[in-house]
């Protein structure tokens, strides 16, 4: 056997490439194969007296759903249920749509090409079929795109796998064609098979019994579903605001305090809203952080530290990241000693950091708009540049150019290379 | 950042509506903290006139319509739908009204977002008077204004790409733009720009703008992709 590097992903219905309920996508995610070489083993198995049809409507209802793997900062999810910004909607693209059809014709054609063989199912109960199938998928996939998590914002929780009543006229149109569909489909069936009138007197006596059980348990049932769904909402709410009031307890109103007590100290004042607006930005808006440090954590906390020890804010920008090895965090260090030398001696009123990872190398930009120097008339004595920025880039095989005159400013460029990350370079493509 | 001088003639494929270019800038500002709307109104003080506001993204679309202002200050996060309601809302029946889009949230997503809906520019609400004032100018000359973040998220959507794979002029940057943007990314001021690569203020704003189209018309998914899967902060 090969080495397999970690184990296969669990079975969930995907929600990336599906085309229908993200059973064949999921499956192939699962098995580790191609996930057309899944579904063409589907269709053909339908097309055998529609025993693939069963095998994916048994999945589709057993394997839950793949929970979207990025939950919304809560910043943003918050902005998205108070309707402040659009939410986040799946489209089902045309591309999709034709793959899909193509699938559908493909199994129908072989089914029918089945059929004409002597192994045929009886038609009176094939084509009947075919039809409740069609709808009765329809009426699924509401009930999948109605799923709480991926309902549109402003609509509350929808509870209990009912919430497509409230995804507006379009799901409700789509629910009433699949329901027709079965119905027609089940009405097609028993007229094809002559059993009508013995019908009629069965579907009277199911009726009156569902009408009997509905007035006798009917409001005992509502009230059951009602709790249910007041509960799981006021659990969540009751959760989430407990969650921001430790956090603005904790964080905020200690900033509060601080800055009531140094109100005279302008420079203090703007010092600790500052980081008050990084901390809590950072929570609002921010991506949760990983626990594997990266370049770009790294520089972040860097910068961070900067601005609180110096009181000068430092813009960062990255583009790309990459993990830090020993080469990568001498960088990071040249970076902070440009960064607090920008602070303390440049007079500038910002700095900017800006760090890009291209291929195998890194490059670090520190900029500031100061008083700048002559890079050449440094002093031998100030480690500063020389020992903690320049040498030290050159001992891990980079390089750090420093480039100012008096009067525009300085900027402090690093670069070193890191080793290529094969993981990251598959997954780029 | 400073403002070029104001004797740069404006000058713009669109017909200039009565008022644009003789008097100050026709501004509408939109965000639904009334203590911010009244900061920016004496930040902003004479060098723009403020002609309207508004709270929500209804009644922007109504007081901006109704206004015809040279430039909408818009907020990202508003009621009724984000800053993106608005823009797709007026875009569609007044395309030559210029958005600059304002905000708090640094998230990608929204950042891209906006400009994908037709903003010209994005500044965080952090920004200083007069650099505020600069943006807007430039925004209603019919410029792009690019925040260092914002050019580092382009790069960032834009980086990666096999370029082999590529059949459309839209789908990536020229090396020149990549540098522009690197430039800008860094701190750099679009004046500065232009001396560190010897070209003119003038080039700068051309390939800016083409960046911000191609942005914009860009059907690339895995731009799509990237806005809504990437959060760089």
């Amino acid at each position: 056997m090969t080495t397999i590097d970690a184990a296969p992903p669990r079975y969930r219905r995907a929600q990336e490439d599906k085309l229908l309920a993200g059973v064949c996508a999921g499956l192939a995610l699962h098995l580790r194969v191609d996930v057309n070489a899944v579904r063409i083993a589907l269709v053909l198995l339908s097309a055998i007296g529609g025993f693939g049809l069963l095998v994916y409507a048994a999945l589709w209802v057993i394997v839950p759903q793949e929970k979207p793997e990025t939950a919304a900062a809560p910043g943003l999810a918050a902005a998205e249920r108070l309707g402040l910004r659009p939410a986040r909607r799946r489209r089902f693209a045309v591309g999709d749509a034709g793959q899909l059809l193509a699938f559908a014709m493909l199994a129908l054609g072989l089914a029918v090409l089945f059929q004409t063989t002597s192994f045929g199912v009886n038609p009176v109960i094939f084509w009947p079929s075919v039809v409740v199938a069609v709808g009765v998928f329809l009426i699924w996939r509401q009930s999948d795109e109605s799923d709480p998590d991926t309902s549109a914002a402003g609509r509350g929780p929808a509870g209990l796998g009912f919430g497509w009543w409230r995804g507006g006229w379009r799901l409700r149109i789509r629910v009433a064609i699949g329901a027709a569909l079965v119905v027609a489909g089940l009405v097609g069936f028993v007229a094809a098979s002559g059993r009508l009138a013995v019908a009629g007197d069965v579907v009277v006596g199911v009726a009156i019994t569902v009408v009997g059980v509905l007035l006798v348990g009917g409001p005992w049932l509502l009230r059951i579903v009602r709790e249910l769904r007041d509960e799981r909402t006021e659990r969540a709410l009751s959760q989430q605001q407990a969650d921001v009031a430790a956090h603005l307890h904790d964080s905020v109103l200690q900033t509060l305090a601080l800055i009531q007590r140094q109100a005279s100290d302008p420079r203090e004042v703007v010092r600790l809203a500052r980081s008050q607006e990084r901390d809590l930005r950072g929570w609002l808006y921010g991506a949760p952080t990983s626990p594997d440090a990266s370049l770009k954590v790294a520089l972040e906390r860097v910068a961070a530290e900067v601005e609180e020890q110096h009181g000068v804010p430092v813009e960062t920008v990255m583009v790309g990241d990459c993990p830090v090895d020993p080469a990568v965090r001498a960088l990071v260090q040249a970076a902070r000693e440009a960064l607090v030398n920008a602070a303390v001696h440049s007079q500038a009123e910002r700095v900017d950091l800006y760090a890009e990872v291209e291929g195998d190398e890194v490059v670090a930009f520190v900029r500031d708009r100061g008083v700048g120097f002559d890079p050449d008339a440094i002093a031998d004595g100030r480690m500063g540049v020389r020992g903690s920025i320049i040498e030290r880039m050159q001992r891990h095989g980079g390089a750090a150019t420093v480039r100012s005159t008096t009067g525009n400013g300085a900027e402090v460029r690093l670069t070193i290379k890191v080793a290529p990350d094969p993981h990251r370079a598959g997954s780029r493509q | 950042m400073t403002s070029s001088p104001d004797s740069t003639p404006v000058a713009g494929p669109a017909p200039l509506p009565p008022g644009r270019g003789s008097g100050p800038t026709r501004v509408v500002l939109v965000d639904d903290h009334a203590m911010f709307r009244s900061g920016v109104r004496t930040e902003l003080g004479g060098a723009v006139s403020i002609v309207g506001e508004a709270a929500d993204a209804p009644s922007a679309i109504e007081v901006v319509l109704s206004t015809k202002p040279d430039v909408v200050l818009l907020d990202v996060h508003l009621p009724g739908g984000g800053g993106v309601a608005v823009l797709t809302a007026v875009l569609a029946r007044e395309p030559d009204i210029r958005f600059l889009a304002l905000s708090v949230s640094d998230a990608a997503e929204d950042v891209i977002g906006v400009i994908r809906a037709g903003a010209r520019g994005y500044v965080t609400k952090a920004i200083t008077g007069p650099e505020l004032v600069a943006a807007i100018r430039r925004v209603g000359e019919g410029d792009a204004v690019f925040s260092p973040r914002l050019a580092g998220f382009v790069l960032d959507a834009f980086a990666g790409i096999d370029i082999a794979a590529v059949d459309e002029e839209l789908d990536t940057l020229t090396p020149r733009e990549r540098e522009v943007l690197r430039l800008i990314a860094r701190g750099y001021a679009y004046k500065e720009v232009a001396k560190e690569l010897f070209i003119s203020v003038k080039t700068v704003e051309t390939h800016v703008s083409a960046v911000l189209r191609k942005l914009q018309l860009s059907n690339r998914h895995q731009l799509t992709r990237w806005a809504t899967e990437r959060r760089l902060v």
